[in-house]
């Protein structure tokens, strides 16, 4: 098949950017979109050009490396996949696919289709620690957990910190990512007993990024290559207002220990 | 300073919007039911009215209370829409499409939300001081109330005013079934189980408000309601 790709191209933050147009012909439509981009890429770097720079590690969409917008959506127009699980069986013969990084203040542009995502780090490192026994291996169920709170947790714990969900909302609001790292460990038994105290020190981390509130639009779950249900976002509201009503957790001296 | 954080964040601002929709929602719902009394004799929507304004302590608790709601929403309102303005400082190649899946209401609940609150201001001009049409306004029934029956039908029969309130109400019931759905969800008073349900609550009551408040003037202004002054 055969495609234009407009990719916005930026030498670095602060120099000016503009979309460029590479027609491609000979595509299978079995290749993924970043096997695209690569040979882009590798007709720049034989013509002498630079090569569009993207984020890209497992390319089985696990990582949550490969970030861009395709055609207005996050990660393209499949629905519950990374870039680069999306295959040009999903786009029409001739079509123009236009490609742009992640836009967010709190995500700042690196080089053309590369944002810094750090900020989803500073929030994990907010999150601390989770007590955890060591020792033994412990004996599979010794701890009693339900059903229903094991597949939830499991379904947060998808998340693989990509940034669609910043990408897509049209506020630019992390709500979804954060809901889910707190909500798969609020779950748990092992993530209980510093269940109050994390989400306050996330939510706290997470407004100084700049990102933007939540007025529940739904663009995230729609393009969360994981599907994680928006509804883990009110589960993350109640949860930080129970842990405002109960107050900052404070070691006291006098506690034994 | 917990609680500072807390009204800071954009959760806790979040959970100002909704509880304060919550009243005005409340509030909208009674409105709507003391206004269909237009659909019986006048001595009713008179007396209904007489009633509210006896109620002196009540009537003004009331409007202060509501006064508070509004300035509330629209304070967290504008924090948080001057909040999201800025967390996106180079937008898309098309803005529109990048909003995957979120609702026209979703998208628009300021535009919406500034008109409703254009009607409300005009609304209260027109009927509570009185000043859009004053010939209507100082009028008394054969008992010596206020004549609230034939100013709000005299009123409405004007297609243009009749017309401004049912576009607002109609505006009214939009901006309400993006928010009815979202304010359970800020709470967090929500869970898969509740998602469709809540969402089913905001798309009827919406359409219950549009329609209890648009009756009025469609009824007076087609003359279903044509009584003779």
């Amino acid at each position: 098949m055969k495609i234009t790709l407009r990719i916005w191209r930026q030498k670095n933050a602060s120099a000016p950017g503009g979309f460029d147009e590479f027609p491609m012909d000979h595509i299978s439509e079995d290749m993924s979109f970043l096997e695209v981009l690569d040979q882009v890429n590798e007709k720049l770097i034989t013509d002498g050009k630079e090569p569009v720079a993207f984020d890209h590690d497992c390319r089985e969409g696990i990582c949550g490396t490969c970030s861009m917008m395709i055609d207005g959506t996050a990660h393209g127009p499949d629905k519950g996949v990374t870039a680069c699980q999306t295959h040009m069986r999903t786009f029409a013969d001739n079509s123009i696919i236009t490609v742009e990084p992640w836009r967010a203040k709190a995500f700042p542009l690196i080089k053309d289709l590369v944002v810094d995502r750090s900020a989803f780090d500073r929030i994990i490192q907010a999150g601390g620690f989770v007590s955890v026994n060591t020792g033994g291996t412990p004996d599979a169920n010794a701890i009693p957990i339900s059903k229903v709170d094991a597949d939830a947790a499991m379904d947060a714990a998808a998340c693989i910190g990509c940034g669609a969900c910043v990408a897509a909302c049209k506020n630019g609001s992390p709500m979804l990512f954060v809901s889910a790292k707190v909500g798969q460990l609020a779950r748990l038994p092992q993530g209980k007993t510093e269940r109050y105290a994390r989400v306050l020190n996330m939510v706290e981390a997470m407004e100084k990024e700049g990102f933007g509130s939540c007025t529940n639009t739904n663009s995230c779950e729609a393009v969360c290559p994981k599907e994680i249900s928006a509804s883990f976002i009110g589960a993350l509201n109640r949860e930080y207002f129970i842990a405002t009503l109960k107050g900052k957790p404070v070691e006291s001296a006098a506690g034994g220990g | 300073m917990l609680l500072l954080n807390f009204f800071r964040s954009s959760i806790g601002l979040k959970i100002i919007m909704a509880l304060t929709g919550l009243a005005l929602f409340g509030f909208t719902v009674g409105h709507m039911v003391g206004n269909l009394q237009i659909f019986l004799p006048k001595e009713h929507i008179n007396a209904y009215a007489a009633f509210l304004q006896s109620q002196k302590e009540l009537l003004w608790g009331v409007r202060i209370g509501l006064l508070v709601m509004v300035v509330l929403h629209i304070w967290a309102a504008i924090k948080l829409t001057a909040m999201n303005a800025a967390a996106r400082p180079v937008g898309y190649n098309d803005p529109g499409k990048s909003a995957t899946k979120a609702t026209l209401a979703s998208r628009t609940m300021i535009v919406s939300g500034v008109i409703v609150l254009i009607f409300i201001i005009f609304h209260i001009l027109h009927f509570t001081v009185g000043s859009v049409q004053p010939q209507f306004y100082g009028l008394h029934d054969e008992a010596g109330r206020h004549d609230v029956y034939r100013m709000v039908i005299e009123g409405f029969r004007n297609p243009f005013i009749s017309g401004f309130y049912v576009i607002s109400v109609v505006l009214l019931g939009f901006h309400l079934s993006h928010g009815l759905s979202s304010m359970f969800r800020s709470v967090g008073l929500t869970s898969p189980a509740w998602r469709k349900p809540q969402e089913l609550f905001a798309a009827a009551f919406s359409g219950i408000i549009v329609v209890g408040m648009a009756i009025v003037p469609i009824a007076i202004v087609i003359r279903l309601i044509n009584p003779t002054f």
